[in-house]
């Protein structure tokens, strides 16, 4: 369709980058090209990746951290490599971080630190040096967000059941920002002594709000609470630093940053993970282990039980090098600063055309001030579900339903909204066929 | 495979103008359920006489074709559902829920089209066993 929008500044070379994604190149419904506009739950892959992973099974597969054999070497410094250059963009490490099958596994394995050292120490189990900040009893705090994503609700609640501790939430405020003042649900009304734990997203999925991670990692901190990161959304699309941030450990997904599905990421400060119990148990991650009873291995093998998903932590290191090589069209910007531009530039421009759309609302903040580039909307008298048929009638791929966030979208007295979400292969033209298919959806449904 | 053909013109006439809307009393079962991918929701109500189903009232919100399909409280409807555009519909006994002929050729919206009648059918199986339990 011809583009209606005055040029738009900070972009990426997006016809360049687009034709290193093959899936791009097919038409969907109706012979329609593909506008991709669904990132924000699971990327697009660049041929670096697939030849990455491919290259991997041809030439050097072998069960990682296994064996003496020639494939077994090469496996594992392809896999620990991955491991470098994963840690490298996010300033951590190679120790501190730690492969999971996805952002979720990586959340788990922290709330399970927790339950399990509690049930260790319930009957004098051993435990790991400085564990005892992993050990909660009844009216123990845990502090989340409303805008959490279930990955970073659900297993919080669990251990709030497991331990007796009790969770406490900050609230959100209309515009979509943490609603860090509220007398009930605001942030030195929620933290206290009691406060073991604050979780929350750096990037809310839905909302596309960045949230004041380094603000609320220091309360949290002066409370002597450990600070969880769900990262799912920020390190896929900004620059990302673990110490600039003051957080303790920060999980994202391989999957939402051109990555395979199948590898996710949690890092922690090392002192942290030395005094966690393990979560998955077996082999590669013991030390020695006897009939009567196993000790386990440093961090980060403590975590990683079982032949892991080398092939993948090899695509998602690829990933990582093809997201550092990417430079904005004018060259002024490079990595995951150009990738930031971006999408900063087409979210500005599809704030603007949405706000020019009667009878739709974005929820979320409306500016690009700390504002990722989900944009979650509704239309009104059409349901988000019957909006997403019509997109997709026209090759608009977008989510519908409450996006894994379902407190959040009560909060908004919404059941469900409509979300674009922009990344690095996506361009202006993505979104005037978006404006133009809800203006499709308002006519077929006869709303206006 | 269009547009038109999942949002037949009866469809969308139901949703906009849903018949019997509403909880009524007496009841003798209330179930609720939700499609939790997208937060659809349906509270259904069966009245029973004897062993005979008197009265089912409703209410809900969520997309056109899981209120739509509320609105078409009509057994044989499942039956098409499952066949994933297989069954041969038989218009004198499907009515107007031969409408959801399309909605088979969308899998995603098949769950969307079946909320009302699972809770239908679970309201019934409740009401038939005596062992109301309110939520399901």
């Amino acid at each position: 369709m011809t583009a209606t929008h005055a040029p738009v500044s900070g972009l990426l070379d997006v016809d360049k980058v687009r034709a290193d994604f093959p899936i791009l190149s097919r038409t969907v419904r109706n012979g329609n090209r593909l506008v991709y506009l669904d990132s924000g739950a699971t990327s697009q892959k660049p041929y670096a990746v697939l030849d990455a992973e491919r290259n991997f099974y041809e030439r050097h597969n072998a069960a990682v951290h296994r064996g003496a054999h020639l494939l077994a070497e090469e496996a594992t410094d392809a896999y620990e490599a991955a491991r470098s250059a994963i840690a490298g963009l996010i300033g951590a490490a190679d120790r501190e971080l730690v492969f999971t099958k996805n952002a979720t596994e990586a959340l788990n394995l922290v709330s399970y630190a927790f339950s399990n050292a509690t049930a260790k120490a319930a009957h004098g189990a051993a435990l790991p040096d400085g564990s005892e900040r992993f050990i909660l009893v009844p009216g123990d705090e845990i502090v989340v967000t409303e805008m959490e994503h279930h990955a970073n609700l659900v297993p919080w609640q669990e251990l709030c059941d497991k331990t007796g501790a009790v969770l406490r939430w900050i609230g959100v405020d209309d515009d979509g920002r943490l609603d860090l003042e509220h007398p009930e649900h605001g942030l030195s009304a929620v933290l206290g002594k009691r406060t073991k734990v604050v979780a929350l997203t750096h990037q809310s999925n839905v909302l596309g709000t960045v949230t004041p991670v380094r603000l609320v990692a220091d309360a949290a901190h002066a409370v002597g609470a450990l600070v969880v990161l769900d990262a799912c959304q920020s390190v896929p699309h900004l620059p990302v630093d673990v110490h600039e941030l003051g957080v303790d450990v920060l999980a994202f997904s391989g999957h939402k940053m051109l990555g395979p599905s199948g590898v996710g990421v949690l890092w922690g400060r090392y002192d942290l993970l030395e005094a966690m119990p393990p979560f998955l148990t077996g082999g590669s991650m013991i030390e020695v282990v006897r009939m009567e009873g196993s000790t386990f291995a440093p961090p980060p093998q403590r975590f990683e039980a079982g032949v892991p998903m080398a092939a993948q932590a090899v695509g998602l290191g690829a990933a990582v090098g093809y997201l550092q090589a990417l430079r904005s069209a004018d060259g002024t910007l490079s990595g995951m600063h150009a990738v930031a531009a971006h999408e900063h530039a087409l979210t500005a421009y599809a704030l603007e055309a949405l706000a020019d759309v009667p009878g739709v609302t974005v929820v979320g903040p409306r500016d690009t001030e700390s504002r990722g580039s989900a944009v979650s909307f509704v239309v009104d008298g059409i349901h988000a579900h019957d909006v997403g048929q019509v997109l997709d009638d026209r090759g608009v791929e977008v989510r519908v339903g409450h996006h894994c966030a379902w407190p959040l979208h009560r909060r908004f007295g919404v059941a469900a909204t409509a979300r674009a979400t922009f990344y690095v292969y996506n361009s202006p033209a993505d979104v005037d066929d978006l404006v133009a298919a809800v203006r499709h959806a308002q006519s077929f449904f006869g709303t206006v | 495979m269009n547009l038109e053909s999942l949002y037949q013109e009866i469809i969308l006439d139901h949703y906009k103008h849903p018949r019997g809307k509403g909880l009524r009393e007496p009841y003798e079962v209330e179930v609720h359920h939700v499609n939790p991918t997208c937060g659809d929701e349906i509270t259904l109500r069966v009245e029973l006489e004897g062993d005979k189903v008197v009265d089912v009232s409703y209410d809900g919100q969520g997309c056109s074709i899981s209120q739509a399909s509320a609105s078409m409280l009509f057994e044989k409807f499942l039956e098409l559902m499952q066949g994933r555009g297989q069954v041969e519909p038989d218009e004198d006994v499907l009515g107007d829920a031969i409408a959801f002929a399309g909605v088979a050729k969308y899998p995603a919206r098949v769950k969307c089209a079946l909320l009302a009648w699972m809770a239908w059918k679970d309201a019934v199986a409740q009401a038939v066993a005596g062992t109301p339990e309110g939520t399901s």
